[in-house]
């Protein structure tokens, strides 16, 4: 399908400009929202009132805190390694801003289709951990290396349940890209991988499969984005702030806007695998609603979900200790990963 | 391959740390997440309370001990009260009495709740403390009303109170009980019994009966271990051996007994013996002047007093030394926070960082009444 831009500005530098910019806003946008969001969630959830100051509902709280964080002076630690220590908020933040380039809003929008393009969100989200890693050694902090050792083993373990629970969508899709997978779901709710995706009756066995690998995915990007039960990198009870203890300024709002970004991506990529995309739930009952404008909204609706489900979360579990997380990924999700593989594997052969 | 060369990471926790609750400083011995060793520093708060005590009046005094732990300054007072009360040998009335056993209980209450709010947040639940707060709030209004104050009152004078209870007192901590009990229900579906939490809270820093009876452990760190000892039923001081209340001890129900799960639910059990006792108080207070028994001059004869009474955080003890004038000649407290606090580094050896502040939590410090 083609692109708007390169339907408007035809395939050249512009819309090789206007697409990631579009894209930049997007997260700037979202990052300055979801900060407050998750503030004013958190404060209904604690009979709080939450930011109501600045401007309407104090919806533009969080637009004043950049302001103030871009007028902060910034203040490196002397004994840092200036290099690595300056690198580190913007490799974290191009990892997660770089994910987005395969994620598809509609069907006529996304930054490449690449026909690996799972296979390349997966990859390149996981680099920030190597901006994460740096960002704790080079701060000379002993509480920021505890916390990059710790987003290192954690990442890197939860890779493998996420990859895993993604292939069974990919098997049933057959391709690796996105648009692909979820042109796979068209026609109606029913039809989402969720469901066990388009087929006969027989699809039925497949349901609870996908649920699980649906739950899977998500538990494991919840803990690939380091957000709460699985915050143990930033554990504010143990390591005061992890990675983010020596950063000031706009650094320190780079590790926020990768957060966020973070946030919604992997929201995104559930939508994608499990839930149709931007497919509606309508199907071709109402036609109307699945033309590109509405595609976008859905989208956005049901990755914006997800975020408020990551939130929820954050605001009502205690957090795991880092053997129990270990314990969890190696002894319960992967074997259980693997067991769904091979049952949809079956499936799909027979 | 060549064996790899490790080192111990010695790391500094505090005394600015979110989890040493206050200003303790804790200096970590690590191999990797494993804690090797701790030793706690104290001292960041020390405001010479026993020195000054010297140097004023004996009703003088009753102000500072409210600023020892201020989570619970009723209960210090009603400490200080009683040991000068047996010292100079008056009667104090009934209504006082029973005005008192309500204002230590509904204290106990309040510093459980922040105890239990601020160690769901230790485990990384951040909702559950706001919650805590929010009952907390309802009993800081109940004092407000009776004494003006809401943190450190100066309500309990020696021989007496310094204000009556108000017109409608009673209504208001009948409605506190009817509040409160589903609010306790809801606090163990949401943190209690979560998966999660207990995971993370059995099974460490697990404290045997006799290594707590030997370190002098009292409170609910003591009775976490399943010993029964509490000192409303043991030396029953004022008019506890009126009431009918139990005595919860902790079990092993999760994991295994005297671990840190155990520590964390005797306070919640003891909350709900609270209200019981509160109960049974509220409507039996009987007539009288608050302030009859009150003396005008503070002058006890030569002699001395070791007075204990049971506080949130265990045995409270102020020993008291009197050379006949109207200055005490030496005030000691016993606090319970310092005795507990010894205990870190012998349960805390080789449990994780995480574990390190999840059993600091449990101790349910207060740096004021460790420092004085």
């Amino acid at each position: 399908m083609e692109n708007y831009f390169i339907k408007i500005f035809g395939d050249n530098i512009i819309t090789l400009i206007l697409i990631p910019a579009v894209l930049l806003i997007f997260i700037a946008v979202f990052a300055l929202f979801g900060v407050y969001a998750e503030r004013k969630v958190s404060a209904f959830m604690q009979d709080r009132i939450g930011p109501n100051r600045t401007g309407k509902w104090g919806l533009l709280q969080t637009l004043m805190d950049v302001v103030k964080l871009l007028q902060k002076e910034f203040v490196a630690p002397e004994k840092a390694d200036k290099l690595l220590y300056n690198a580190a908020p913007f490799i974290v933040f191009v990892a997660a801003f770089l994910g987005y380039a395969v994620i598809p809003f509609s069907s006529m929008f996304i930054g490449v289709d690449l026909n690996l393009g799972v296979f390349y969100f997966f990859a390149i989200t996981s680099l920030g951990v190597i901006g994460m890693l740096m960002a704790g050694w080079a701060s000379n902090n002993k509480y920021s290396l505890y916390g990059a050792m710790r987003s290192v083993a954690q990442i890197i373990s939860y890779e493998i349940p996420t990859a895993l629970s993604a292939l069974s969508v990919i098997m049933l899709a057959g391709s690796l890209q996105m648009q692909t997978i979820v042109f796979a779901q068209n026609g109606g709710i029913h039809n989402w991988f969720i469901l066990g995706g388009p087929g006969g009756f027989a699809k039925i066995i497949l349901i609870p499969f996908m649920i699980a690998s649906a739950l899977i995915l998500f538990i494991s990007t919840l803990a690939e984005s380091n957000r709460t039960p699985f915050d143990i990198v930033e554990a504010d009870s143990e390591l005061v702030a992890g990675i983010h203890i020596e950063y000031s300024g706009m650094k320190y709002a780079m590790f926020f806007m990768a957060e966020y970004g973070q946030m919604f991506a992997v929201s995104a990529i559930v939508t994608i695998l499990f839930f149709g995309g931007w497919q509606s739930p309508f199907g071709d009952l109402i036609p109307f609603l699945n033309y590109p404008v509405f595609q976008v909204i859905w989208f956005l609706a049901k990755g914006l979900f997800f975020v408020f489900v990551q939130i929820w979360l954050r605001w009502t579990l205690p957090r795991v200790r880092v053997d129990q997380l270990m314990t969890m990924c190696w002894k319960f999700l992967i074997p259980i990963t693997l067991f769904n593989l091979f049952v949809i594997g079956l499936y799909v052969v027979l | 391959m060549a064996e790899i060369k490790t080192e111990e990471l010695t790391l500094n926790m505090g005394p600015q740390h979110p989890s040493t609750h206050g200003v303790l400083r804790l200096e970590l011995v690590l191999n990797g997440e494993i804690v090797q060793n701790v030793k706690p520093y104290i001292g960041y708060l020390h405001r010479c309370f026993e020195k000054h005590a010297e140097a004023m009046t004996y009703n003088q005094v009753v102000p500072y001990t409210d600023r020892m732990d201020y989570l619970n300054s009723m209960n210090n007072e009603l400490g200080y009260a009683i040991a000068v009360e047996k010292l100079l040998g008056i009667e104090i009335p009934e209504r006082v009495e029973y005005i008192r056993v309500i204002m230590s209980e509904l204290q106990r209450i309040a510093s459980h709740l922040v105890a239990i709010g601020t160690f769901g947040n230790d485990t990384g639940a951040f909702t559950p403390f706001l919650y805590c707060f929010i009952d907390r709030e309802k009993i800081l209004e109940i004092f407000e009303m009776t004494c003006g104050a809401r943190l450190l009152y100066n309500y309990i004078w020696i021989g007496g109170l310094s204000h009556d209870i108000p017109e409608g007192f009673q209504k208001k901590v009948k409605e506190f009980i009817k509040y409160f009990r589903p609010r306790i229900k809801q606090l163990n579906n949401l943190l209690s019994f979560n998966k999660i939490f207990v995971e993370r809270t059995i099974n460490i820093g697990v404290l045997p009966a006799d290594v707590a009876i030997n370190a002098g452990a009292s409170g609910p760190t003591l009775r976490g271990s399943g010993v029964k000892f509490d000192l409303r039923k043991n030396d029953p001081y004022s008019i506890y051996h009126k009431f009918d209340f139990d005595i919860p001890t902790g079990k092993g129900e999760r994991g295994t007994v005297g671990d840190c799960w155990d520590r964390y639910m005797v306070r919640v059990y003891e909350m709900e013996e609270s209200l019981k006792i509160i109960e049974q108080a509220i409507d039996n207070i009987p007539d009288g002047d608050v302030s009859s028994a009150v003396p005008k001059r503070i002058k006890p004869v030569a002699g001395e007093i070791y007075s204990r009474t049971e506080v949130p955080k265990g045995e409270l003890g102020y020993y008291i030394i009197s050379d006949g004038s109207l200055n005490p000649y030496r005030v000691k407290v016993r606090s319970p926070s310092f005795c507990n606090l010894s205990l870190i580094n012998l349960i805390s050896k080789g449990s994780m960082i995480a574990d390190l502040v999840v059993i600091l939590g449990t101790f349910d410090i207060v740096l004021g009444e460790i420092d004085r």
